[in-house]
């Protein structure tokens, strides 16, 4: 499969893996640079060693959760931009992720339509900014 | 308990309070009056018992008088003198000055012959000796005689006394004028239909009673051998009621016989009797209407409580469902979304692959892309389905702020112009213009309203109208809002689930039947009521009342 990676580099944070697997064939196909991870460990280890734009990151995992994550990524690399993902819905919780830094806040199921928009305009301001 | 049972109870009540009050009453006016009528009757009785007594003493004494008098006569005259005619008349004529009981007097001697006599009669050459009385005085020295016709052929009675001298007997005899003891007898009436009168043994008058043709039966019971003391009896006929006094005379075996009229005595009795029965007439009504009101509060107050207590587990049961949902929701949500992310992303996977060349070359691309279509379109409504469930995870405080409703109520249904306008339905506003603002959370209220508008359009269908009302409650210091649709309203079933999570009566796919239990929650996290009043037939009207101030009601 032939795909050129012309948008912003995405890293994919979620303990679904077939979630993962299969949000990453579909984003590569779309153009971006992304790579999947199932664990917030694993994604702290991978951005130590490879820069991404933006990170998709699921807040509800085993092991340290979404908004630990979070924190950790933003104390290390303040200009990555973060997405949240979530399947237990609650404003409240969005804000929390709004507060630590968070781009934006999704709710699953989500159109991809919705998460590849949101992921440029993240990028986009990142680069703004 | 069921309305049937309550009136059940109430009939209960009223029995039992019935029996116990009444009872006691009717037993207590009974025995209050029986007591009292044998007592009086008792008086009466007596009354007349000494009554007759003294009349008795009366008439005896006048015999006694009446028989030494004579007596007296035969004594302190000689028989020369008593036997002058002369002497006699003089005699008589003196002794009638002072009282005219005697009428004649005469002087018979042994062979019943009138030696002499005086009185208005002419009974000179009578003679004696065959009749009754003659023999009786000769034996017993006194004698007072029965009422007879004798030989005038006029009833009187005569007494007589028995007098030896010069080796002879002589009886000296007097008639009585039987006015004078009639009237004696008759002396003090008796009421207005009372009677005295004298029979002697065989049951004969002996007096003139004050109401003629006496019929024995009234007196029989006293005849027969004399007693001692007198007896009172009643006799009943068909013209009269009396009562009967009767006492024997010593000077002489007759029967004193008093009437007395039982109406006329037992007159206060009677009153006393109509005084009972009115009292207990009344105490009866009084008692039957006070039992009939308190069983009739007792049974209404019953009624409001079982109300209340049903309206209160009712709301206790809508309000554990709404948390038990909640809490089900929560741990639902996050379970069902990531396989429906993960169902979604597979689909949408395909659906990139439809863009494949060698795909799009096979005779069932199109079925592919409908079947595609068809899992991102059913993974959308799940999606919905659990964020709408969310609605009762969330545990948001209301954000308060100072509302006119209806500015909100303006808001809300501009959001539904064009689905108003399009199925021609008239929302007809009916706004209080002077309505306080209260202090809520304006996007829960929009969501309540938007809801009960909805379900208005939706029971409507096309062509109807919407009333929308507000007013200000004094008395609980709420807002209230109602909105009110001529829809086909709900039947009984129907009215009983509305409120429940899930229920809902339309069509699959087009409402989840969680609109209504959303808004019941939101209206109590914010203090409100939420009700509702539908008639099939007639349309449906919710109403919502809101608190002024906001007092959150903790759960």
């Amino acid at each position: 499969m032939a795909s050129v990676h012309a948008g912003p580099s995405v890293l994919v944070v979620d303990d679904e893996q077939d979630f993962v697997e299969t949000l990453v064939k579909r984003m590569e196909r779309r153009g971006f640079k992304v790579a999947g991870v199932g664990s917030g460990q694993e994604a702290l280890l991978l951005l130590g060693k490879e820069h991404y734009d933006v990170v998709i990151l699921d807040v509800m995992m085993p092991g340290i959760d979404g908004i630990e994550t979070l924190r950790e990524i933003k104390l290390a690399w303040p200009k990555i931009q973060v997405i949240l993902l979530s399947g237990h819905g609650g404003e409240e919780m969005g804000l929390r992720g709004m507060a630590y830094g968070a781009y934006s806040y999704l709710l699953k199921p989500v159109a991809l339509k919705t998460i590849v928009e949101t992921t440029y305009t993240a990028f986009e301001e990142a680069g703004v900014r | 308990m069921s309305v049937f049972g309550l009136k059940d109870l109430g009939t209960k009540i009223a029995i039992t309070a019935l029996g116990f009050s009444l009872i006691p009453l009717i037993v207590l006016g009974a025995t209050m009056y029986s007591m009292f009528a044998s007592a009086y009757h008792t008086k009466v009785r007596s009354n007349l018992m000494t009554l007759a007594e003294n009349k008795r003493q009366g008439i005896d004494l006048f015999l006694r008088e009446q028989v030494s008098q004579l007596r007296t006569l035969a004594y302190a005259h000689s028989i020369e003198d008593l036997s002058s005619q002369e002497k006699l008349e003089q005699i008589l004529s003196t002794m009638q000055l002072s009282s005219r009981t005697f009428i004649d007097l005469g002087l018979i001697n042994e062979e019943g012959v009138h030696v002499s006599y005086s009185g208005p009669y002419n009974l000179s050459e009578v003679n004696y000796k065959n009749e009754e009385w003659f023999n009786q005085v000769m034996v017993r020295k006194i004698y007072v005689s029965d009422v007879f016709e004798g030989f005038r052929g006029f009833p009187h009675m005569i007494i007589a006394v028995k007098k030896q001298e010069r080796g002879k007997v002589w009886i000296l005899r007097a008639t009585i004028d039987s006015d004078i003891f009639d009237s004696l007898v008759r002396w003090l009436q008796l009421g207005d239909l009372g009677d005295a009168y004298l029979v002697n043994r065989n049951g004969e008058l002996q007096t003139k009673p004050r109401f003629g043709n006496k019929s024995q039966e009234i007196y029989a019971a006293f005849l027969g051998s004399p007693f001692s003391g007198a007896k009172v009896a009643e006799f009943e006929s068909e013209r009269k009621k009396v009562f009967v006094g009767g006492i024997w005379l010593e000077q002489k075996n007759w029967l004193l016989v008093i009437e007395e009229d039982m109406r006329g005595e037992l007159q206060p009795l009677f009153e006393t009797q109509t005084a009972t029965w009115a009292v207990v007439g009344g105490g009866i009504i009084f008692i039957i209407v006070g039992t009939l009101m308190i069983t009739r509060m007792i049974v209404a107050q019953q009624e409001r409580s079982e109300r209340e207590q049903a309206q209160l587990n009712e709301e206790l049961i809508q309000s554990s469902k709404m948390a038990a949902l909640g809490k089900l929701a929560a741990g639902v949500a996050h379970e069902v979304n990531n396989p429906l992310a993960v169902i979604r992303e597979k689909a949408g996977w395909m659906r990139d692959l439809l863009e494949e060349e060698d795909v799009k070359a096979s005779p069932n691309f199109q079925e592919f892309g409908d079947a595609v279509d068809k899992i991102e379109h059913h993974v959308e409504r799940a999606g919905q389905v659990v964020h709408r469930m969310l609605g009762f995870a969330r545990r948001m405080e209301p954000v308060c702020n100072d509302l006119y409703i209806n500015d909100v109520l303006k808001q809300t249904s501009a959001f539904l112009d064009n689905e108003i306008r399009f199925r021609n339905i008239q929302l007809v506003w009916n706004l209080a213009q002077d309505l306080p603002t209260i202090q809520s959370d304006a996007a829960q209220i929009q969501q309540v309203l938007l809801n009960l508008l909805n379900n208005a359009i939706d029971a409507i269908g096309r062509n109807g109208n919407i009333t929308v009302s507000t007013g200000y409650d004094d008395e609980s210091d709420m807002v209230r809002i109602s909105i009110r649709d001529d829809g086909p309203g709900m039947d009984k079933e129907v009215q009983r689930r509305i409120f429940d999570p899930f229920f809902t009566t339309k069509r699959v796919g087009e409402g989840t039947g969680l609109g209504l239990s959303i808004s019941y929650s939101i209206i109590n996290k914010l203090g409100g009521i939420i009700r509702f009043d539908s008639e099939v037939g007639h349309g449906t009207e919710f109403t919502i009342l809101l608190p002024v101030k906001h007092h959150d009601r903790k759960e």
